[in-house]
């Protein structure tokens, strides 16, 4: 048998259930890994020492009592929250979130909290206040952010499933540089109470995983309305594993951006076009959908003013929710704020200051319902939309100094989908043997339609070879 | 004041709602009876990391339906924002509030002759409570945030009003209308009910142009302060005036004690809050028919119950009108007469109206049918025969002999004394000047 740490959610469940493993020996294994490379990787923030007490309980649950790493930006009561920021290091919250509370009625128990961009400003997690964390597939570069220490837990096998969330890229790209499995609900599908809130117009908390099945049972235990979260849906909860199976036939595909400048020729347009041919061959009915600088029907609107729109809206929401840390009730003096936060905070206020708030927040916001009427375009004629997820694969540690747009340029591809709201899923596409990093595949369908976009990938997933846990 | 010169008058209202919860939290309204200070809180009304806001219909139902009573027409659609400033009492740094589409505009109140012009009315939370006190020898401050977060009315009035009379008109029906609508006390010692006049003076010649400065008045906890308050800043502000100066646009505070007000700080042109619109809350969408529903659930307003009193009652205006002061006052007199009808008692409205205004009965621990019985035994008390009642007071003095020669010797006292125990024999109907007559005859022989 392999070594336990390494089993994938459903993998870890079933033995569980079936007594061929205890959750001492599941524990033992995830502990001894973490002791072993936690240090050097930077995974985890903090670890609760109780967990494997908690598992003890779990066992009829739907989880069974695995433990899961938790991105550092849910509250967790017991465990230190800090949004890997040093305004809230040591921040013990008095209420759990939300998404926690789902995941401890479903019988998931946190083995501890993981590094992230600070207030998860970034796509490298080296705005971490608390160190950055090392791609484990290859330390010199970087797992990508902000959830890029969840990524990592998953990568690096120090823990069986994760959560993180995404405000525009935030779990789908550091799954890419990571070769794991990211999941960014629709945006309201995941409630955001307890999550500390970045873009409250985007914030979307999701699964991330092993294998697309692994999110497809996490996502069905952290969905749903909730009362505490007034932008909840009220759309019931459906079992996002049930059909996975059913493969692709028949499903109008659009392949996207890969006429961009940025990505003709590169590798992430032929592992995408080879993603394309794949589904094609499987029965899907794919085609290449151009880029346009207008809006126009059946042609997908170029990326590039999403970055600029989502710029502007992201940072303003940013400036207003790092209001409340004036350090009187709880946590650190605004002193303590980073320089990456420092400048996301100034220019939101300016974009929403007397006199400019015309030409940039409500601008913006004008240019983002471009985007909503082309997706809705777009998906009366496609069931999906593909992509890249990345421009590229995972860059080099360090890369990030001096270029405080890196992030916002890294997502551009994902950008236009999450100002709509859109869900999207990340499955490993490629892999480059001499550096062993990663590609990874976008795929993003109609609201509330995760059953498809998880069926398409799950797909792949088995029909290619580059899912590290199913293919080893 | 010289007759070349006017007051210009608009008034900022705050209005406490009486809801059960907070007004984006489950937390229990109740911040001036609260025991402790900080036990009605929750991570919302905190403002803790991740904490979100969830709209109270209540009290959106309840803003709208005070818009309609005050002639507003009401958008069908409409948000929250949020107005961003930082203030230890303002726990998320942001207040959420409305900015540009509030819930309810373009209304108007009716004063004597006079129509004051309503612009606005919208809803938002209160900030929590700061209390400025010296602890241990250190001056420091105290935040207490039952208050955080409970829902607040704002009522924004044009600048229509003319003299401090009729401010203290318009406030009065203000508070009047929000007591019959029964979604607050409106009470401005206990602070649901906070007013603000904004003030300026103009000559009459500049009828038509809005002066170009205004000054906030705050701290003006009482009606009377409100009058003496425009008095005071009307006067100060002609004198300016006068001599050729533009008064600062700025925020005074009243001073209860020196009775003038106090420059606090420049106003300038408004704080730059950095509005917009509240993500955390989707924006709220009415039909027609819903709004149609909310107006029908309305009471009967104050001055359409007057109207309706004097027509079918056949009151005074004055009587009316003091009647129509509180709705419980209003319906107790209407439920009165009904009983005194049924009963075919032949007691008048305008008789219960009398009673009612004159004997400052009390209306909240009274039944109506109460007073009408009261009524009809202070009647029949009169109709006590000459001989019966010459009998009452014959035992009186018997029973009561000490007081009855003290009386003699000449002590006045001891007729009211006596007056009294008449008044418990004849269970309270005694008709006191003829018993006062009759006591005075029989003691004195």
């Amino acid at each position: 048998m392999k070594a336990l740490h390494t089993l994938t959610l459903v993998e870890a469940i079933e033995k569980l259930k079936h007594k061929e493993i205890s959750h001492a020996e599941l524990y033992t294994s995830v502990h001894d890994a973490i002791a072993k490379d936690n240090a050097a990787l930077n995974v985890y923030l903090s670890l609760d020492n109780e967990a494997l007490a908690k598992a003890d309980k779990l066992l009829d649950s739907p989880l069974a009592g695995v433990p899961i790493a938790v991105k550092d930006n849910f509250l967790t009561v017991g465990l230190q929250t800090t949004a890997s920021s040093k305004v809230l290091e040591g921040y013990m919250p008095q209420y759990e979130s939300t998404v926690t509370t789902c995941l401890a009625r479903a019988g998931g128990v946190i083995v501890g909290k993981t590094n992230m961009d600070a207030w998860a400003h970034g796509s490298s997690t080296e705005t971490s206040d608390f160190g950055v964390t090392k791609n484990p597939r290859n330390t010199a570069y970087l797992p990508g952010g902000s959830s890029g220490g969840s990524a990592a837990a998953l990568a690096a096998n120090l823990c069986i499933a994760a959560l993180g969330s995404e405000t525009a890229g935030s779990i789908r790209q550091p799954s890419a540089w990571c070769g794991t499995v990211g999941v960014k609900p629709t945006y309201g599908r995941v409630s955001r109470y307890g999550v500390i809130a970045m873009g409250s117009s985007l914030d979307s908390p999701g699964p991330m995983g092993k294998t697309v099945r692994d999110c497809a049972l996490l996502l069905g235990r952290i969905a749903g309305s909730d009362p505490y979260d007034a932008t909840t849906s009220d759309k019931p909860v459906i079992d996002y594993s049930k059909n996975l199976h059913k493969g692709v036939k028949g499903l109008r595909i659009g392949i996207c951006y890969l006429d961009h400048p940025k990505l003709k020729g590169s590798a992430v347009d032929a592992a995408v076009s080879k993603a394309g041919l794949v589904f094609e061959r499987l029965g899907a009915k794919v085609e290449k959908v151009s880029l346009t600088q207008e809006l126009r029907a059946g042609k997908i609107l170029t990326p590039d003013f999403a970055v600029g729109l989502y710029t502007v809206v992201q940072r303003s929401e940013v400036s207003s929710n790092l209001a409340r840390y004036d350090g009187i009730r709880y946590g650190g003096g605004r002193a303590l704020f980073g320089d990456e936060a420092k400048r996301r905070i100034m220019l939101g206020t300016f974009t929403l200051s007397k006199g400019y708030a015309e030409h940039y927040y409500v601008q913006a916001q004008k240019v983002r319902s471009l985007y909503l009427k082309n997706f809705a375009d777009l998906f009366s004629k496609y069931d999906l939309l593909i992509s890249p997820t990345s421009p590229g694969y995972a860059q080099l540690l360090g890369v990030t100094k001096d270029n405080p747009l890196f992030g916002e340029l890294e997502d551009l591809l994902l950008e236009p989908t999450s100002v709509a709201g859109l869900p999207g899923v990340n499955v490993p596409c490629g892999r480059d043997p001499e550096t062993n990093l990663y590609l990874g595949l976008n795929i993003v369908a109609n609201y509330f339609q995760e059953e498809t976009m998880l069926r398409a990938a799950h797909t792949f997933e088995e029909a290619t070879e580059w899912n590290s846990w199913t293919k080893a | 004041m010289k007759k070349s010169y006017e007051p210009v008058v608009g008034f900022e209202i705050h209005i406490e709602l009486k809801t059960a919860s907070k007004m984006f939290c489950g937390c229990k309204n109740d911040p001036f009876f609260a025991a402790k200070p900080n036990i009605y809180t929750c991570p919302v009304c905190l403002g803790l990391p991740g904490a979100l806001p969830v709209p109270n219909k209540k009290a959106i139902e309840w803003t709208i339906m005070l818009g309609l009573a005050l002639g507003c027409k009401i958008p069908l659609f409409s948000k929250f924002d949020r107005k961003h400033y930082f203030y230890p009492d303002l726990p998320k740094g942001y207040q959420i509030s409305q900015y540009d589409q509030p819930m309810a505009v373009g209304g108007k109140l009716s004063i004597g002759k006079r129509t004051i012009g309503i612009t606005r009315v919208h809803l938002e939370e209160d900030t929590a409570k700061l209390l400025h006190i010296t602890l241990e020898g250190k001056k420091v401050t105290l935040v207490d945030f039952n208050r955080s977060g409970v829902p607040l009315v704002e009522i924004v009035s044009e600048p229509d009003i003319r003299t401090a009379d009729e401010a203290k008109e318009f406030l009065k029906k203000i508070h009047q209308i929000v007591r019959y609508l029964e979604i607050s006390d409106a009470d401005m010692e206990k602070g649901s009910m906070r007013i603000e006049p904004n003030i300026s003076v103009r000559a009459i010649t500049k009828k038509k142009t809005l002066p170009p400065y205004k000054v906030e008045v705050k701290n003006i906890n009482s009606f009377n302060f409100v009058k003496r308050a425009i008095d005071y800043e009307v006067t100060r502000q002609t004198i300016m005036l006068e001599k050729g100066e533009t008064p600062v646009q700025e925020n005074r505070g009243w001073n209860e004690e020196r009775q003038e007000t106090v420059s606090q700080r420049g106003k300038e042109e408004a704080a730059d809050y950095r509005y917009f619109p509240d993500p955390d809350i989707p924006p709220l969408r009415w039909t027609k028919s819903y709004i149609a529903t909310l107006a029908g659930n309305l009471p009967e307003l104050p001055g359409v119950k007057e109207a309706r009193f004097l027509k079918t009652y056949g009151l005074t205006a004055s009587d009316a009108s003091q009647l129509v002061e509180t709705k419980k006052r209003a319906d107790f007199f209407e439920e009165a007469a009904k009983v005194a009808k049924s009963a075919k008692t032949g007691i008048s409205p305008k008789e219960i109206a009398n009673w009612i205004i004159n004997r400052d009965v009390d209306v909240v621990e009274t039944l109506p049918a109460g007073l009408i019985k009261r009524m009809q035994e202070a009647k029949t008390g009169l109709d006590l025969s000459s001989s019966e009642l010459e009998e009452v007071v014959a035992s009186v003095l018997k029973e009561n002999a000490k007081a009855a020669s003290d009386f003699k010797a000449g002590k006045q006292q001891a007729l009211m004394f006596l007056l009294g125990a008449a008044q418990r024999k004849l269970k309270g109907k005694a008709p006191v000047p003829k018993v006062l007559e009759l006591l005075k005859k029989k003691a004195g022989s």
